[in-house]
């Protein structure tokens, strides 16, 4: 169309969408019906899935990609951007979902990972793609790969945040724990982290991620989100906590605003008032290994 | 800097280095207490309804109608622009800048790209990260263009109101910061 040259798909172009993206929530949706909810209610994205994971938690089964006509009928619903999923390492659902026009590709632990020991090589694709990570090392891990951006896994479709407060906690101080070290011990920590030595060595010098670092998994409250925001996430994805719970949209828009104002509990105060019932959560030490989602990837 | 959501930070940083001291606004007592608003990219639909529901869009308005310098990128013009052309709409608007913005115009984000502008007024050319960028349609007599991308306007000036399409603080270049903290300056 043009005469100026036109990059796509470079490195500032996918992770600044990213960065579009901050101070905001993300939320799950699986009908077009849900996207204009959390469209109305201030949602800065949707991700576009077949089932929430308290249902993929609920029904068990192989879980894969949504059907590519749902995410089109979502894309075609809102005008905000438009996330979908993929499962881990399966590069040809990737491929698929880059070719109708995804915004972003959550390469996800909440479907059933399609390879154990590789994920999909990110750097192959114009279209960004977000991971989940439990520590530092898992993160640093999925951006040598090519991520955009990074979500702390926390453990999705329960409801509660314990899992995500951990692993925000862990890529927090770990990366804390980088910016005391002198650059003689940076190879030492670069091979205890299992992470690609120019990321720890970037990050032993700014303390942060080079890509936008959200939150997701277990989400359920206002205050949950700001919770996380106030531990250091830059946004927030909720899942099965808005249409799980029982007024989807006054919540959606509660956590809309509490993730904003996450530091003014006045006005965390004044969102939580009236949500109606909160999803019913799940103790995660009641979950057996198996249905632990956040340890599907490395 | 208006920080209620969408890629501030890097704002800050460029307005600190063009030499303004930057604050964050996300209510109206601290729309109060500043000179001039760099409104960010980010969703507008979003950024537009948290202005409408913590009660800054009025008082956003009635600054701006009374002189206050403003610089949007991005879904910060949708937010200035007087029109909104096509079916997809941003209701909770300033529409302080006499200008007729098409949301996501330039495709979804595989088509985001990177582009060197030439831009009036500065000597090297300009690198300029096209987001889900919103095109410039229509511009209005007042309006003067400064850059523009094949042809289409992609940095507008209308008296003290400064927009672009492009988000001009992700690569560490001041210089369009530096334009406008000098429209600050000079209107003080």
């Amino acid at each position: 169309m043009a005469d100026t040259s036109r990059e796509t798909g470079g490195l500032r172009v996918k992770r600044g969408l990213a960065e579009m993206l901050k101070g905001g929530v993300i939320m799950d949706v699986t009908t077009a019906e849900q996207a204009k909810i959390a469209e109305d209610a201030g949602a800065v994205a949707v991700m576009a899935l077949e089932r929430v994971p308290a249902d993929i938690r609920a029904e068990g089964g192989v879980v894969r990609m949504a059907d590519t006509s749902k995410v089109h009928e979502i894309m075609e619903s809102v005008s905000i951007p438009v996330m979908a999923k993929c499962r881990i390492g399966h590069f040809v659902e990737a491929q698929v979902l880059e070719s109708i026009g995804v915004d972003y590709i959550d390469e996800s632990e909440v479907l059933t990972p399609a390879d154990e020991s590789n994920h999909v090589d990110k750097w192959d694709f114009t279209v960004p793609f977000v991971c989940g990570a439990t520590n530092l090392g898992e993160a640093l891990r999925r951006i040598g790969e090519g991520a955009a951006m990074i979500r702390s896994k926390g453990e999705a479709g329960t409801g509660n945040v314990v899992e995500a407060v951990r692993h925000m906690r862990s890529i927090g101080s770990e990366m804390k724990r980088l910016t005391t070290l002198d650059s003689g011990e940076l190879m030492g920590a670069a091979k205890e982290l299992r992470a690609p030595f120019e990321l720890v060595r970037e990050i032993a010098q700014t303390g942060k991620l080079p890509v936008v670092l959200f939150t997701a998994g277990g989400i359920a409250t206002p205050a949950d989100a700001a919770l996380m925001m106030q531990l250091g996430a830059e946004g927030v994805f909720v899942g099965s906590g808005i249409f799980k719970s029982g007024d989807p949209a006054t919540r959606a828009r509660a956590i809309v605003d509490a993730t904003t104002h996450f530091a003014d509990p006045d006005i965390i105060a004044k969102v939580s008032k009236g949500l109606g019932e909160a999803m019913v959560g799940i103790n995660v030490s009641d979950l057996p290994d198996s249905e632990r989602l956040a340890r599907r990837g490395w | 800097m208006l920080a209620l959501q969408g890629g501030a930070r890097e704002h800050l940083r460029a307005l600190e280095s063009a030499g303004a001291t930057p604050v964050e606004v996300k209510k109206p007592a601290q729309l109060a207490g500043v000179d001039a608003l760099v409104l960010p990219g980010g969703e507008s639909t979003t950024i537009g309804k948290l202005l409408d529901r913590f009660e800054l869009l009025e008082p956003l308005k009635e600054r701006a109608n009374d002189g206050m310098p403003l610089y949007g990128t991005c879904a910060g013009l949708i937010l200035m622009a007087n029109q909104i052309v096509g079916g997809q709409d941003a209701p909770h608007r300033l529409g302080v800048m006499d200008v007729g913005v098409r949301r996501n115009a330039y495709g979804r984000q595989v088509d985001s790209f990177e582009s060197e502008l030439e831009v009036k007024g500065l000597e090297a050319s300009f690198t300029a990260v096209f987001i889900r960028a919103p095109v410039i349609e229509r511009v209005g007599d007042g309006v003067e263009v400064l850059a523009t991308c094949d042809e289409v306007p992609v940095l507008v000036r209308q008296g003290r109101l400064m927009a672009s399409s492009f988000h001009p603080e992700m690569t560490g270049d001041a210089r369009l910061h530096e334009v406008f903290v000098e429209i600050v300056r000079k209107t003080k």
